[in-house]
């Protein structure tokens, strides 16, 4: 009854709108090795939704999982069901992430050899599966900020992400429970940022060093369009890289000094890690840092010199420097046709870094915008773009690695190159080699070598069900297409019949659909938690909204026109409403709010009647 | 001639690479599947499918070598596979050098790099001749220039591919990508 009332009375707003039928925002993420963020396309431009969010997943005994900041500080109380830099093991195959495990604390379960499963405490999780605990966390920031429920994300990956990491992030979009519109690079979301709030013309290189990875784009801006002409990097190349130099020189250290080995002792090298983290970050603004740990009653103290830290990370940047030489080479530009360098990830506030980008470029890197933020922030633009909010704007992407075939010897033919702007296509036509084959099976690799055994795999593709014939007679034709998510999608037609054909796929890392699938049942059941919090805090900020109504109305000359009984109906309401705020029962909080609509009704209706009063008195009858 | 259609472009060798590049941005600005995101599957899949065209088609129209290799290869011809005959000392000379230079002989880099540099100048002399066949032929139609130019890109593809060898041998940065993908 009292929502036929409020319609009639559009002028006031008390809130109490409902909130699950809203359309609801398209959230940018920019899900970080080391930190995530959510942020949201306002009329004012791009705003971050609520705080950093340490990608930091930990899981209680009692199997409850927890992600961001309490998750941080469980890295040192519980390591061992704690893990961190989780977006290194993204689509990855436990053959490949053997490097990682010299440096990294991760626990492989066991039977991880088809698809990758960490430990954590009792529990065992694929990474996809952990990075969505991240993602569930920023969708919960971001709901209890916007007041709405979020189902749809644009994700940031780096751009030299293959085609596995890349499914594997979407996966992790949609066992979080969002619908993944869109991947970006993260170079480009910050070009994005970037060229929205400084620049519309020219060409921008964006050097993108964040914890874990090394991103190099360079971009032509015209008119809206922002052409990416080549990007390049290393997925593992960052400043948990530099950590790892200082760690072993301190573990080093401790070993001579104390006569003790703590690299065993994973609380130790944690703290550790925090301490040299903590020395790394002062050397962006001093010339000297000390890195210092206390643990079992002894304390250990390295002074390091800004010279001593150029020349341990020289090698790292060196490497960052290869890489972007080697885009110019693909761009097709000059050194001096690049106007400007733009300079994003935590690890570019290093003076090093900064020097060196500036000799190569011969441009002066910008750093005005918030290098922890410009990525998030640019993802929003794109989901902007997405929802129609952000008009004359259009990103045009590459692939950041060839894709090819196997082919006889074990050699790769190559079919779409890389550095060419998605989305992107190619058909091949295939046959038998033996009188009576029924199926044909593609090999589909990502790299630039010219052997397969030097390229990644990426999956294999079987075409089945050809009918008998003599080699060489069936016809199939293959279309390889990368979609503007930069992930590869196939499909085959028979030339003969001209029928689609059947294409079963074997993803060479990551999951099946089957098995993402079975994830995001079992995340329903954990969901049905976070449902009943996320209903709880919906209802509070109606309640704010309608409190807030309430208390600005109070202030009106019309309250003053009405009975004490009516003031005190409402100061009953208010206070009943207070009273059930903070309880975890989302009906009765909106039983309340229902209860001060009410209260607060013949209110409105004076207020409104005032306000037009006023306009009529205040405008000529016959104007 | 997909391609020269999805731009809208009668089908001619020489193109202007400014209109060209305003064309794509046009049409990119209609097609992107970014403008489909609310939209049924049917057009969500038609917008996927007609910007990868587009985007293959530009790509392979912008570069003057690619295209006429698309515009030969519609008219069914191919590339020839073979050296061309008047090069084949000369090739082999480079491969001695390249050879020697492997091995650590460090005099053979000079050679090896004004072998390349000669090279490189026979690139540069076969676009000019190119550009030149490309006006004769949309003005003719003529299919004895068609076959010129078939003749003048397979020379340029097998020197190109020599160059890159060279580069590759004097690990020229950059020319070398051994990116693997990781």
């Amino acid at each position: 009854m009292s929502q036929e009332l409020r319609t009639a009375m559009p002028q006031i707003d008390f809130g109490n709108r409902d909130l699950s039928q809203t359309a609801g925002k398209i959230v940018g993420i920019d899900l970080g090795t080391t930190n995530s963020l959510v942020a949201v396309m306002e009329l004012t431009g791009p705003r971050i939704l609520s705080g950093i969010v340490p990608s930091v997943v930990s899981v209680k005994p009692s199997g409850e999982v927890f992600a961001g900041r309490d998750a941080r500080e469980a890295l040192i109380s519980h390591p061992e069901r704690t893990v961190y830099s989780v977006k290194r093991l993204m689509g990855r195959g436990l053959a490949d992430i053997q490097d990682e495990l010299k440096l990294f604390p991760f626990r492989v379960a066991e039977a991880s050899e088809s698809v990758l499963r960490l430990r954590l405490g009792e529990a065992v999780m694929t990474p996809p599966e952990i990075s969505a605990h991240i993602l569930r966390k920023l969708k919960l920031d971001a709901e209890a900020a916007l007041g709405e429920t979020v189902t749809q994300a644009v994700i940031t990956v780096p751009a030299y992400f293959n085609d596995a990491q890349r499914q594997a992030t979407k996966d992790a979009g949609r066992i979080a429970g969002l619908e993944v519109l869109r991947l970006v690079n993260e170079p480009t979301a910050a070009a994005l940022a970037y060229g929205l709030d400084k620049r519309k013309q020219g060409v921008v290189a964006v050097y993108d060093l964040g914890g874990g990875t090394f991103d190099i784009s360079i971009l032509r801006l015209h008119d809206g369009i922002f052409e990416v002409l080549a990007t390049n990097g290393d997925t593992h190349l960052g400043g948990d890289d530099i950590d790892h130099l200082l760690l072993a020189i301190s573990l080093e250290d401790i070993r001579s000094e104390w006569g003790e080995d703590l690299s065993g002792d994973s609380a130790a090298v944690q703290l550790l890690r925090r301490a040299v983290i903590q020395a790394k970050e002062e050397l962006s603004f001093v010339p000297q840092a000390t890195i210092d740990l206390e643990y079992g009653g002894k304390r250990y103290q390295r002074n390091i010199a800004i010279d001593l830290f150029d020349r341990l990370i020289q090698p790292i940047v060196e490497r960052t420097l290869t890489r972007c030489r080697a885009c110019l080479e693909d761009s097709k530009l000059q050194v001096d046709e690049i106007d400007e360098v733009v300079m994003v990830g935590g690890s570019t506030r290093i003076p090093l870094v900064r020097a060196e980008v500036e000799k190569l470029f011969r441009a002066r890197p910008h750093t005005e915008l918030n290098p922890d933020e410009v990525v998030a922030l640019g993802a929003a633009v794109q989901a902007g773009i997405l929802s129609g909010d952000v008009k004359d704007h259009l990103l045009l992407d590459v692939t950041p690695l060839s894709l090819g075939i196997e082919t006889m010897g074990g050699l790769v033919s190559k079919l779409i190159h890389r550095n060419s702007t998605i989305p992107a296509s190619a058909t091949e036509t295939f046959t038998t080699g033996v009188d009576g084959q029924t199926n044909v099976l593609i090999h589909v690799v990502q790299g630039e070598r010219e052997l397969v055994k030097d390229c990644r795999s990426l999956a294999r593709f079987d075409l089945k069900g050809i009918a008998p014939m003599p080699a060489g007679l069936a016809r199939i034709e293959v279309r390889f297409l990368i979609d503007a998510n930069g992930i590869l999608n196939v499909t085959a037609r028979d030339l003969r019949t001209g029928k689609e054909h059947s294409v079963e796929v074997k993803p060479s890392y990551g999951l099946t659909d089957e098995q993402v699938e079975a994830m995001i049942l079992e995340s329903f059941e954990k969901a049905a938690e976070d449902f009943a919090a996320r209903q709880v805090r919906e209802a509070q900020v109606e309640a704010d909204a309608v409190l807030s109504a309430t208390e600005r109305a109070r202030k009106e000359p019309g309250y003053f026109e009405l009975s004490e009984e009516e003031r005190a109906a409402i100061d009953r309401a208010v206070n009943e409403l207070l009273v059930v705020y903070h309880g975890d029962d989302h009906a009765l909080i909106r039983a309340k709010i229902d209860q001060l609509d009410v209260a607060t009704q013949k209110l409105a209706e004076i207020i409104i009647n005032r306000a037009v009063g006023t306009a009529l008195k205040g405008t000529p009858v016959d104007g | 001639m997909e391609y020269y259609q999805v731009l809208g472009l009668e089908p001619k060798l020489s193109l202007d690479p400014e209109d060209l590049k305003q064309r794509f941005y046009g049409r990119s600005r209609l097609w992107h599947p970014d403008r489909f995101i609310h939209a049924n599957p049917l057009e969500r899949e038609r917008a996927l499918d007609m910007t990868a065209l587009l985007n293959d088609a530009f790509r392979t129209l912008r570069e003057p070598a690619s295209r006429a290799e698309y515009f030969l290869k519609q008219h069914g011809l191919e590339l020839s596979k073979d050296p061309p005959p008047e090069l084949l000392e000369e090739v082999f000379d480079l491969n001695l050098m390249m050879e020697e230079l492997r091995e650590g002989d460090n005099s053979a880099r000079r050679d090896l790099e004004s072998a390349r540099d000669r090279f490189a100048g026979m690139l540069a002399q076969i676009d000019a001749e190119l550009q030149e066949l490309f006006a004769g032929y949309d003005l003719s139609q003529s299919r004895e220039i068609l076959d010129e130019i078939q003749q003048a890109l397979s020379r340029r593809r097998y020197i190109s591919n020599l160059v890159r060898d060279a580069n590759k041998e004097l690990n020229v940065p950059g020319t070398s990508h051994s990116n693997a993908a990781n």
